[in-house]
């Protein structure tokens, strides 16, 4: 038994940013590493821009519940102008995790957050990283990177296996080799904030 | 525990299975699909079936399944289209949601009429108006009169392995009529989760060839389909339909148990889940059985002996399996996701109220509408409808109206 599962994770993001596929890809990483799953996108009606959310669900027995995740042990943030609008950290369980996609660990938006003493908050540039690598603002790899990072549940190799096979069958080798080194600079760049001060660890 | 909590058995059969994949409901229809590989496939696409189709014309486009597929231009041609095609000898399939079931209305009756084994995946939708894409049982409860047998699962994994069972129930010569597989949509349809699929060759052998004994392109056949029939044989057509449900029923019983030894995942007509000592249930239909079994899990752990009994069999209703399941239960909570405007009871409530009459000792019924439009119902309110039944079943008196959970 791995007492970290299961674990619940709330993705927030806006239309286009990949927020849909990157909780698949989390999903199909749980699969590689042998845990049940589940992904599912927040349903509207989609619009490019627009805030959306999805759920990741990652288990040692099957997942029966199909609804809104409530009681994340994790949230995503892949835009950080989401805060305050969106009421992103509700629900984070008093010891969780919540990863922002931002170039300024000292902004304004992030001392908006409001967190409890255990609750972890990591920071990274996905989106400068991703237009990088990439050439374009999808965040979604490297804050992935962030995630096996931050909470350990998948390793990054296993992350990164599943970015190869699900990204493989609609994209063409160099976009999937970009997403597999941003994933890893996401890893390796992601910023842990203390008490509300940046200190890269 | 009931068969989705359950971890695969081996499979009797002893076939080596490909490895588990991670796809929603819509993606493992498909794939079923691909293996079955119909002769026409002929859709529309509209949310949330969308997956399936979007999934299977790839399949086609990238010629690994030989099916003829039709974009048409409406779910009424989807239907028609799939009426020429079996009546020509053919194996067809389609998949709608919400108002595309509505605009295809019409052809159910007349697949039905005509005897042939369509087999159509419903990935379930509100209707409007207002505008709603989200699950409810409205559509379902739309299509119950048209003599279709239908199945309704409650994940990813029953969407697929009820997939592999239908052409086998719809084809059978003591069923021949068009069967609906029925998913919910967005929570099975969109929900990315571990699915075991069977070899291409298992399916293959497992479904085989659509074998008609009757067929319009039949060389030097004189069989004519949907001709008038007005007040000579209408009658007695639509007695043989009554004949063709009831057949079907020991049918699915048959199919579902021959699939379940193929992947070591049994189904049945109806599933149960820590019934025998209850003394109240729920009775559902759908996805929503997880967070029903939740609750009971949760009642259970403060001594309030309550069981769930999902029906998976929705067309031909089980009564023989419902009765028996609730024997000894006193009093049932029933749960609907749909309304029936104006009616003495919603859909399911209507049907267990029907089937439990008889009994001698029926159980008391109270009924719940839940989760119309895609309202989410989390487990707290399933728990409040099993406090609200277990009350019931103290003061021993029914209401007359159903109680609305989760409306704000």
């Amino acid at each position: 038994m791995d007492k970290r599962l299961p674990i619940e994770v709330r993705w927030h993001g806006r239309g286009g940013q990949g927020v849909v596929t990157a909780s698949r890809i989390l999903a199909s990483a749980a699969l590689k590493g042998g845990y049940y799953l589940q992904s599912l996108p927040d349903f509207g009606a989609e619009r490019s821009g627009a805030p959306i959310a999805a759920y990741t669900r990652i288990s040692e027995s099957p997942v029966i519940d199909r609804g809104p995740v409530y009681e994340p042990d994790a949230v995503i943030v892949l835009d950080a102008s989401l805060i305050g609008q969106v009421d992103v950290e509700t629900g984070l369980v008093s010891d969780g995790t919540i990863i922002v996609n931002t170039a300024n660990p000292d902004s304004p938006a992030l001392k908006r957050l409001r967190l409890q003493p255990d609750q972890q908050l990591w920071t990274v540039d996905a989106s400068q990283i991703a237009i990088e690598l990439i050439k374009r603002n999808v965040p979604n790899t490297p804050i992935l990177g962030v995630f096996s990072r931050s909470v350990p549940v998948l390793d990054i190799d296993t992350m990164s296996h599943a970015i190869d096979e699900l990204m493989s069958e609609t994209f063409p080798p160099n976009i999937v080799e970009a997403n597999l080194q941003a994933l890893r600079l996401g890893h390796d760049q992601a910023q842990k904030i203390e008490a509300g001060v940046s200190a890269n660890v | 525990m009931t068969t989705t909590q359950k971890q695969a058995q081996k499979p009797s059969s002893g076939i080596k299975l490909p490895p588990p994949q991670a796809i929603n409901g819509g993606e493992a229809v498909a794939y079923a699909m691909r293996q079955i590989n119909p002769e026409v496939v002929a859709a529309y696409p509209i949310t949330p079936q969308t997956f399936i189709i979007e999934k299977f014309s790839e399949f086609v486009a990238d010629g690994i399944v030989g099916t003829e597929y039709i974009n048409v231009e409406s779910e009424h041609a989807a239907m028609s289209a799939c009426v020429g095609a079996t009546a020509a000898g053919g194996r067809a399939q389609t998949a709608t949601s919400g108002p595309g079931l509505a605009l295809m209305y019409e052809m159910l009756w007349v697949a039905s009429g005509m005897r042939l084994p369509i087999v159509m995946h419903l990935c379930s939708r509100s209707f409007s108006a207002p505008l709603n894409i989200l699950c409810d049982h409205s559509d379902v409860m739309g299509m119950r009169e048209s003599s279709w047998p239908m199945l309704i699962g409650a994940s990813p994994q029953e969407a697929y392995d009820q997939a592999v069972v239908m052409p086998t129930i719809a084809e059978n010569k003591q069923v021949l009529l068009p069967s609906a597989n029925v998913l919910d949509g967005f929570t099975v349809t969109h929900s990315v989760e571990r699915v075991e699929v069977l070899p291409d060759e298992v399916v293959k052998e497992f479904t085989g060839e659509y074998e008609p004994d009757i067929w319009a392109l039949e060389p030097g056949s004189t069989a004519t389909f949907g001709t008038l029939d007005a007040n000579d044989y209408y009658f007695e057509h639509k007695r043989q339909q009554v004949e063709a449900m009831k057949n079907s029923l020991e049918v699915v019983r048959t199919q579902l148990n021959a699939v379940g030894e193929l992947t070591g995942r049994p189904m049945n007509l109806v599933e149960e889940y820590l019934l025998d000592d209850a003394e109240v249930a729920l009775v559902v239909l759908g996805s929503s059985e997880g967070m029903v079994r939740a609750a009971v899990d949760e009642a259970r752990a403060e001594g309030i002996k309550v069981g769930m009994l999902r029906i998976r069999l929705f067309r031909p209703f089980p009564v023989d399996d419902v009765r028996k399941a609730l024997e000894g239960i006193g009093a049932v909570g029933v749960l609907d996701r749909a309304i029936a405007f104006g009616t003495p009871g919603n859909a399911l409530m209507q049907d267990l109220a029907t089937s439990t009459r008889t009994m001698p000792d029926r159980p008391l019924l109270m009924d719940f509408v839940y989760g119309l439009g895609g309202r989410a119902t989390p487990k707290q309110l399933f728990r409040q409808a099993v406090d609200e039944v277990f009350k019931m079943n103290e003061s021993r008196v029914e209401p007359d109206e159903p109680a609305y959970l989760g409306l704000k």
